[in-house]
């Protein structure tokens, strides 16, 4: 059966694939604008007035940042977007009537998820180049970073499609939780500009973590332990990957 | 469970949340090769049973096995045996179809280059082969209908379960599905099929499970449950206008209008005496007909004898 389970896997993720690149303009094209007006106005015209931040141009501090930001969305969209549709189209129960075991049916979803959020952050650091010289200090730890980020939020997006009953339940998340946790995750400043007690509260930010580990990846410094950062990462994708499969494998919002 | 039984169902319990109970402790066995209708008013609990089997719905209690495989302990086995087409459509309307039928045929494990191929075969015996560009949605109903076909074919199952297959489509099409369904029964798949159109079931299939109110009421031969009936009425088209009935003693009879005429006959009975009766009074008839389907009038007394029973 192990054949057929990697068969089930790959049609999966060239389905997810190919949803995305068919749909470029909705999915490829917007992050890159985005993120060029976001060097643009952040990185060339408020920062030349900042100056230095963490001992480098603020172009270049924010840069893995909002690299990050694309991966983070994108990855979490993906899956919300499209595994609420193969639900409310009812398209899934081509899944759920196959010999697919919950967790090839998991990883097809996630994979897809990451690849386009991994293409996406190609993207943005392509785009990046335009505007700062990028130097990676520690080359494997971003990809691990990026990676494991790109996971993370994948299951959060599957996760958000599975309780989801219309439209509007995949958008919330993004919106209200997701938006404010990147931006206030210190894509755009560095955690110890923050008085003592809002760095405090930043700590529970899981996102301040992912920006973290990553900015070390590419500048060499962070504001929290790597190591503290690697384990919250991990540990996250552990906790969503368990609490993804419970939910698929009790048919919680799929099956009646 | 018994060898060469495609489909066993014990004691199948469906509550929803809600209390709403929907299958009452159905039993059932489906030979292995044989094409069985599954019968029943709307609401009448067959969406739920196929939805059981083919574990989109979540059973209360009771065992289901396909080809001896149980659900609750060999479920990717049973599931390799079954080919389920759906009532409604849920395929995504914005992928091809060639995409569509590929995609399937992996989740079952078949390897790209093989899909292709059976794609090719598949779409083109269903007459799909020249839309495989183009995106499910741009289809007609029917074409709609022939891809969930094709589809659940893609993984050559030995059970195909058809949900109201033929529905909204015409009476060309609908021909020429049964026509591909009979053909693959002949290759020995089993099908089981339900259906609004009594008449498809009469014709296509061997053997009939009738489900009312959550519960199997009638599973039988088709043949033997035809042979339940023994009165038929006929339409007789007249050559020469009636002003009244034309005498026919000892049977029963109506004058619709003055060139139709309806008689009832006991199976027992031979239409000669009619055609004797009509021609001593020297009425030609045109043509002749069934008035009803006759599994139309049976099914109609199962279900009204049930609520009967259940009042």
């Amino acid at each position: 059966m192990r054949g057929l389970y990697f068969i089930a896997f790959k049609s999966i993720v060239i389905k997810e694939i190919t949803r995305f690149s068919r749909i470029w303009i909705q999915t490829l094209l917007p992050p890159a604008i985005t993120m060029t007006l976001y060097f643009l106005i952040f990185g060339s015209l408020v920062g030349s007035r900042i100056g230095e931040m963490g001992g480098v141009s603020y172009m270049e501090f924010i840069a893995p940042g909002l690299i990050m930001m694309s991966v983070i969305t994108n990855s979490y969209s993906n899956v919300a977007s499209s595994f609420f549709s193969a639900k409310f189209q009812r398209n899934l129960e081509e899944l759920l009537v196959a010999p697919v075991p919950h967790y090839v049916m998991i990883g097809g979803y996630v994979a897809g998820g990451v690849a386009r959020g991994l293409l996406v952050g190609l993207i943005v650091t392509l785009v990046a180049m335009f505007f700062v010289d990028l130097h990676l200090q520690h080359p494997l730890l971003v990809v691990v970073t990026v990676f494991l980020t790109s996971v993370l939020f994948a299951l959060g997006g599957l996760i958000n499609a599975v309780f989801a009953r219309n439209f509007d339940d995949i958008s919330i998340i993004p919106t209200f939780v997701l938006t404010p946790l990147t931006y206030l995750g210190g894509v755009f400043y560095s955690l110890s500009l923050l008085p003592d007690f809002w760095r405090g509260v930043s700590a529970l930010n899981p996102i301040v973590y992912m920006i973290n580990v990553f900015r070390y990846g590419f500048l060499g410094f962070a504001d929290i332990s790597v190591g503290l950062s690697m384990l919250v990462i991990v540990g996250f994708c552990v906790g969503l990957w368990l609490l993804a499969y419970y939910l698929v494998s009790r048919g919680i919002g799929l099956r009646t | 469970m018994t060898a060469g039984v495609a489909l066993a169902l014990e004691n199948l319990r469906k509550t929803y949340k809600g209390g709403v109970e929907a299958v009452k402790g159905i039993n059932l066995k489906v030979k292995q090769g044989d094409f069985f209708a599954l019968l029943g008013p709307n609401g009448a609990g067959k969406s739920t049973t196929i939805g059981i089997i083919s574990s989109l719905v979540h059973k209360t209690s009771g065992k289901v096995e396909v080809f001896g495989h149980d659900l609750d302990k060999e479920l990717e086995l049973a599931k390799l045996c079954i080919g389920l087409v759906p009532q409604e459509f849920n395929f995504n309307q914005f992928e091809t179809v060639l995409q569509i039928v590929v995609n399937q045929a992996g989740y079952y494990g078949v390897p790209r280059a093989e899909a292709h191929i059976r794609a090719k075969k598949y779409l083109t015996q269903l007459d799909l082969w020249q839309k495989r560009d183009a995106k499910a949605r741009e289809l007609s109903g029917g074409m709609k209908r022939r891809l969930m076909i094709a589809r659940a074919l893609m993984h050559e199952p030995q059970l195909l379960i058809l949900d109201e297959p033929t529905a909204g489509v015409d009476i060309e099409l609908r021909r020429s599905m049964w026509e591909f369904l009979q053909r693959i029964n002949q290759e020995g798949v089993t099908i089981i099929l339900t259906t609004h159109y009594l008449e498809e079931a009469e014709m296509l299939c061997r053997n009939i499970g009738i489900i009312d109110n959550g519960v199997l009421v009638e599973c039988t031969s088709m043949k033997a449950l035809l042979a339940k009936l023994d009165m038929e009425t006929f339409v007789l088209d007249l050559k020469q206008s009636q002003a009244q009935l034309p005498a026919l003693t000892g049977i029963q009879a109506r004058l619709i209008d003055p060139n139709t005429l309806e008689v009832d006959v006991a199976k027992s009975n031979s239409l000669n005496s009619v055609f004797a009766a009509l021609t001593a009074q020297g009425i030609d008839v045109l043509s002749m007909r069934n008035k009803t389907n006759r599994l139309e009038e049976l099914f109609v007394e199962l279900v009204e004898r049930d609520k009967g029973a259940s009042a």
